[in-house]
């Protein structure tokens, strides 16, 4: 008579992986919500399409590996890791780079590593790095947000570009972090004053999509999807880099402390990206580590280095110290302690 | 000054990062990278070979080759440093450690043949370091190589429990995640 012999932690988290996956979705909403209303329709096309693509390719992938198709197909991973990714492209990406981007997530990233819950590297962070090196000119073209321009493309438009790119010709800015990085001798309040782009507070648009981040993220903590360690220590280590360095006079200085938390893809990154459990630190301590890593690494690179908003590369760099990391940070075991050595 | 010479180990560790950016010393960083232990193990020894053979071959460019008149020769010279060098930390391993030397047994000749040895000596050459930035630039090389070697064996370590697909397993994903690897660190991209 054989036993099933099953070892500690009893307890069951109530949550499936595909209910962790919708709710992750669902969190998303309001992010895309305000992507959509300070750039348009763009977004939407982005997520749809590259939906679409990351299904065909999740179905190719089981497939070929003679894997059910129905449980992993329904379990929303691909399409979360899709989402991520869609977000973070600039809007109004034509169909091509959605694809190149989306396919080498599912494919590469992840299926070549062994499918869902194997992946090192964060898929949706893996896709837009490939993406960013081979063609920097599509990943660094943002529209002009609304507030500065009058309107913002809409449904149709947002299709015509994604599908006929050469008919579709929108007015493109540089973001409030491209300007901080290739501005390096000017006052900043003559920066200010010069570009429209700097709105009442912090980025005209940017300041709105990290606030719904914010909430979206807010909310998946609430929901208790991920622990609170990865995201704070992130966001402190960044404020705390730009406080060091910031003297609120020139623009050498690097940028405020809440100019670094609602630009770019700061909250977005802290909620959405640092914490996918599966290429993240695993203990609590190893995530305070992660996090850290990440924000002293997204603020080097975007005050020093060649890309003004560097989350994909610090996350990939943090991804790659992870198994290290969980390596020195081992949580005790209970009822251990650390005794003089034998 | 100190300014200069922090620049320079940065530049060498991650910026140039030998392995990543350069693709030097890529036999040992797939070869010893199995195991987390032996990673650090050929990170040392690596790192004090490095550091020793960057000074010597320095010393032999300067004060030997060149009064000569033999700067020609610097490339069978330095081979040459490198392998006195590498048979010395040997000797001193053996001694000093016995275990160590068990587990890294045969990577350590391998130092001999890793092209990041001599890519350092040769670079100094190049861009005409004085004996402290030579000093620092082998040092740095070696510490960003012994950094990537040992985050990429904790991560094999991973990669080896995962269900990879058949045709990818082994050294192709090891590949493939170096590959992932080198694009991450081209953030660093004008860091210096």
């Amino acid at each position: 008579m054989s036993l099933l012999v099953v070892t500690s932690p009893h307890a069951h988290g109530p949550m499936s992986t595909s209910g962790v996956m919708r709710t992750v979705l669902l969190a998303t909403v309001p992010g895309i919500a305000a992507l959509s209303y300070y750039f348009g329709a763009g977004v939407i096309i982005n997520i749809l399409f590259g939906g679409l693509v990351a299904i065909l390719c999740e179905a190719l992938a089981l497939s070929l590996r003679r894997q059910a198709l129905k449980p992993f197909l329904t379990d929303y991973s691909a399409l979360v890791t899709s989402t991520l990714l869609c977000i973070a492209l600039p809007p109004y990406a034509p169909w091509w780079l959605l694809v190149v981007g989306v396919s080498f997530s599912i494919l590469v990233a992840k299926h070549l590593y062994g499918g869902l819950g194997y992946n090192p590297f964060n898929p949706a962070m893996v896709g837009y790095v490939v993406l960013l090196i081979s063609f920097p000119l599509q990943m660094s073209t943002w529209t002009t947000p609304l507030g500065i321009a009058e309107n913002v493309p809409g449904f149709m438009e947002a299709l015509r570009a994604c599908f006929n790119p050469s008919s579709f010709d929108a007015q493109t800015m540089a973001t409030p972090l491209d300007i901080l990085r290739q501005n390096n001798g000017m006052l900043l309040s003559d920066l200010y004053a010069s570009n429209p782009q700097f709105g009442a507070f912090q980025g005209v648009g940017w300041a709105g999509v990290n606030l719904a981040f914010l909430l979206g993220g807010l909310f998946l903590l609430y929901k208790r999807v991920f622990t609170w360690h990865a995201p704070v220590a992130m966001l402190l280590t960044l404020s705390l880099c730009a406080l060091m360095f910031y003297d609120e006079g020139s623009s050498a200085s690097g940028g405020s402390p809440l100019f670094h938390l609602f630009s770019g893809a700061t909250m977005f990154g802290a909620f959405f990206i640092l914490t996918d459990p599966v290429s993240s630190a695993v203990s609590n301590r190893g995530r305070l580590v992660f996090g850290a890593l990440i924000g002293l690494l997204l603020y080097t690179i975007r005050v020093r280095g060649n890309y003004p908003d560097a989350l994909a590369f610090a996350v990939l760099i943090a991804n790659f110290a992870a198994p290290f990391i969980d390596n020195y940070t081992q949580p005790k075991v209970y009822g251990h302690r650390e005794g003089p050595k034998a | 000054m100190l300014a200069d010479y922090s620049l320079l180990l940065i530049g060498a560790i991650l910026v140039n990062n030998f392995v990543l950016v350069q693709f030097l010393g890529l036999c040992p960083f797939m070869g010893v990278s199995n195991k987390l232990e032996t990673a650090m193990g050929m990170s040392m020894a690596t790192t004090f070979v490095l550091t020793l053979a960057s000074a010597c071959s320095h010393l032999t460019y300067h004060y030997l080759l060149l009064p000569l008149g033999l700067g020609y020769l610097k490339t069978i010279a330095f081979i040459l440093v490198i392998a006195v060098v590498v048979q010395f930390t040997e000797m001193v391993v053996r001694k000093s450690s016995p275990l160590l030397h068990r587990v890294l047994g045969v990577y350590l000749p391998l130092i001999t043949t890793n092209c990041a040895v001599l890519g350092v000596a040769l670079i100094n050459t190049n861009k005409s370091h004085s004996f402290i930035e030579a000093l620092l630039y082998g040092f740095g090389a070696a510490l960003g190589f012994s950094l990537v070697l040992t985050l990429f064996a904790a991560m094999r370590e991973r990669i080896a429990v995962a269900d990879v697909p058949k045709p990818f397993s082994g050294a192709a994903i090891g590949m493939v995640t170096a590959g992932l690897m080198s694009l991450a660190f081209m953030g660093f991209a004008g860091l210096v």
